[in-house]
């Protein structure tokens, strides 16, 4: 059985993603789930390129996909890929999940010329009220429990941009999203969903 | 869907071929048989041919039974088959028993038409190279031109990844499972240990048994009883013999104590009752001889270059004999070169036997793997 494509509005930071991608781009999609994403973009963009994924399920949904899927633990680095060999690195939703924070985008800066990433935005206003009235956020953008979230290294859009500044990293673009709208007024309260586009910095 | 049934009752065929083969050593073979079989029915459009080749100690008879004893289950029929991962309601699959096997095919048990004696020892060394050729030919006398995909375990992966670099335009996909793309010093040791078992039995006569009305039993049941132990893992044994004894105490002797000791012996009978000793040499050695990057300057990725097929990349993790860190070696040379290539880890215990067996997630893999191909084709 094919799975059905995902409609992109489901995942509203997809058409950002894409709108970033060039046409024709080689992309490595590190967590790619099911494959959705670059099968959109191959669509959209007509990219291509790999996913890298650890959950079995979701490897065999990529097959499905027509995507082309390698297993590897994103926290042991991504040694099977030569460096400068992407023009595109994504970590779609994923940041908060990794362990190894820096060394991840240290390595998607290696194997690509830019990297992508969204995250949810701990920031976010309903997240602030729900840690003020006592308790651990749960929102669209942080669907999880804190006792079963497989989320670590949660941050904020000041926390992201500062640890960029730090970290050698340089935003070229920035979309902020709430409710799959972007947002144009004091994002980390705002915004629910960041999407960054960055490179290394000179 | 329809449950997974066997093919049923398989007849083996035997193809004929008077061209000559000039073989990798420079050898020379002027006419030899290849013996197959057939399962499922290739389409009009001659697009849905699978090729399965053949591991170590393997033959032709890879899916269904014979009519003649119904025991006789082909050596991947949990694979192969109407509803099974590979789909013989969708695919035309073709077993083939390799030149120099000892199932039909020649070999150097074959009697030559010109001397009326078996080849033995004087019957040239096979490479993977060779069999792709040999292999090639069959397939074109089948009328087919390009394989819907060819796959293989151990050294049929080996052959499935040569198959892909030397006739690229002949493989849209490969699938290479529990493979390497060479051997390690650890396992050529291992089979030359295997190969001097066989080479100084008494009975092996330097390849011309054939002449003195035996086999050299001692020495094939040793090569399979240590390569057996090779292909286990170590958690495998101990989950099915444990420290067991067969009669619950020391004896203090040689003879059979641990089970696993029985078994073993019982393997190795049981190979060296159907099993010529020269192909094993053969077999081996071929193994051996196995090393697509050698030409390309021991850079992999160079070799892998001519290759344009989809790839999927099987391992197992209990797999020390053909570690999941030797097919990671597959998957980034071409990842290097740009090629489709999907790689998956899988975590059965059965070490490298690990490809044969029945798991969950190896079938389901393979499944999603070969419904995207039947709708590449359709």
């Amino acid at each position: 059985m094919t799975v059905p494509f995902a409609a992109p509005t489901a995942r509203p930071d997809f058409a950002y993603i894409a709108r970033w991608v060039k046409p024709g781009a080689k992309v490595l999609d590190l967590g790619c789930g099911d494959g959705s994403l670059l099968r959109y973009l191959k669509e959209t963009r007509d990219a291509h390129g790999y996913g890298v994924e650890i959950d079995f399920d979701s490897r065999v949904d990529c097959i499905g996909n027509g995507i082309s899927v390698v297993q590897n633990d994103l926290e042991t680095g991504l040694a099977m890929f030569e460096s400068n060999s992407f023009d595109c690195v994504i970590l779609s939703q994923t940041l908060q999940a990794m362990k190894h924070t820096e060394e991840i985008v240290r390595e998607m800066l290696r194997v690509g010329r830019e990297g992508i990433v969204s995250f949810p935005n701990f920031g976010y206003w309903r997240h602030r009220l729900q840690v003020l009235r006592g308790y651990m956020p749960v929102s669209g953008a942080l669907p999880y429990q804190w006792f079963n979230t497989p989320n670590v290294h949660l941050c904020t859009i000041g926390d992201f941009e500062r640890f960029c500044t730090e970290h050698g990293v340089r935003v070229i673009e920035r979309a902020v999203l709430t409710d799959g709208q972007p947002v144009s007024f004091a994002s980390n309260l705002m915004g629910e969903l960041a999407v960054y586009r960055f490179d290394r910095a000179a | 869907m329809t449950p997974p049934r066997s093919v049923g009752a398989v007849v083996p065929q035997t193809a004929h071929f008077d061209e000559p083969l000039q073989l990798r050593s420079g050898a020379m073979i002027d006419q030899y048989d290849l013996v197959y079989e057939t399962y499922g029915t290739l389409n009009a459009e001659r697009s849905n041919a699978v090729l399965v080749c053949h591991a170590l100690s393997g033959n032709h008879h890879v899916a269904g039974h014979y009519d003649s004893d119904e025991r006789v289950v082909g050596w991947w029929d949990n694979m192969i088959g109407p509803g099974k991962p590979v789909d013989t309601d969708r695919f035309f699959v073709i077993g083939v028993n390799n030149l120099g096997g000892c199932h039909g095919s020649t070999g150097p048990s074959t009697v030559q038409p010109k001397t009326g004696r078996p080849y033995g020892a004087s019957f040239p060394v096979v490479t993977v190279e060779d069999w792709v050729e040999t292999q090639a030919r069959l397939a074109t006398r089948l009328g087919i031109e390009r394989f819907a995909a060819i796959m293989g375990g151990s050294l049929g992966g080996m052959q499935a990844l040569r198959w892909a670099i030397t006739k690229p335009e002949r493989v849209a996909h490969s699938i290479i499972i529990a493979a390497a793309p060479n051997l390690t010093a650890q396992n050529i040791a291992f089979n030359d240990v295997a190969r001097q078992a066989i080479l100084t039995d008494p009975d092996f006569y330097g390849g011309g048994f054939y002449a003195h009305g035996v086999v050299p039993r001692r020495g094939l049941r040793l090569a399979r009883m240590l390569g057996h132990i090779t292909y286990l893992s170590d958690d495998s044994m101990a989950e099915k013999f444990g420290r067991g004894l067969r009669t619950g105490a020391y004896r203090f002797g040689f003879d059979i104590e641990f089970e696993i000791e029985s078994y073993l012996r019982y393997q190795g009978d049981k190979f060296a009752d159907r099993f010529d000793a020269n192909t094993y040499l053969l077999m081996t050695k071929a193994l051996d001889y196995f090393d697509p990057a050698q030409d390309a300057g021991g850079d992999l990725a160079r070799a892998l270059r001519p290759a344009t097929a989809g790839f999927l990349v099987i391992s197992f993790a209990s797999d020390w004999r053909f570690s999941p860190e030797r097919s990671v070696e597959i998957v980034k040379a071409l990842l290097d070169n740009d090629r489709r290539v999907t790689y998956a880890e899988l975590g059965s215990r059965h070490g490298h036997d690990s490809f044969l067996m029945d798991d969950e997630h190896y079938f389901r893999l393979m499944r999603a793997y070969m419904n995207n191909i039947a709708l590449e084709i359709a």
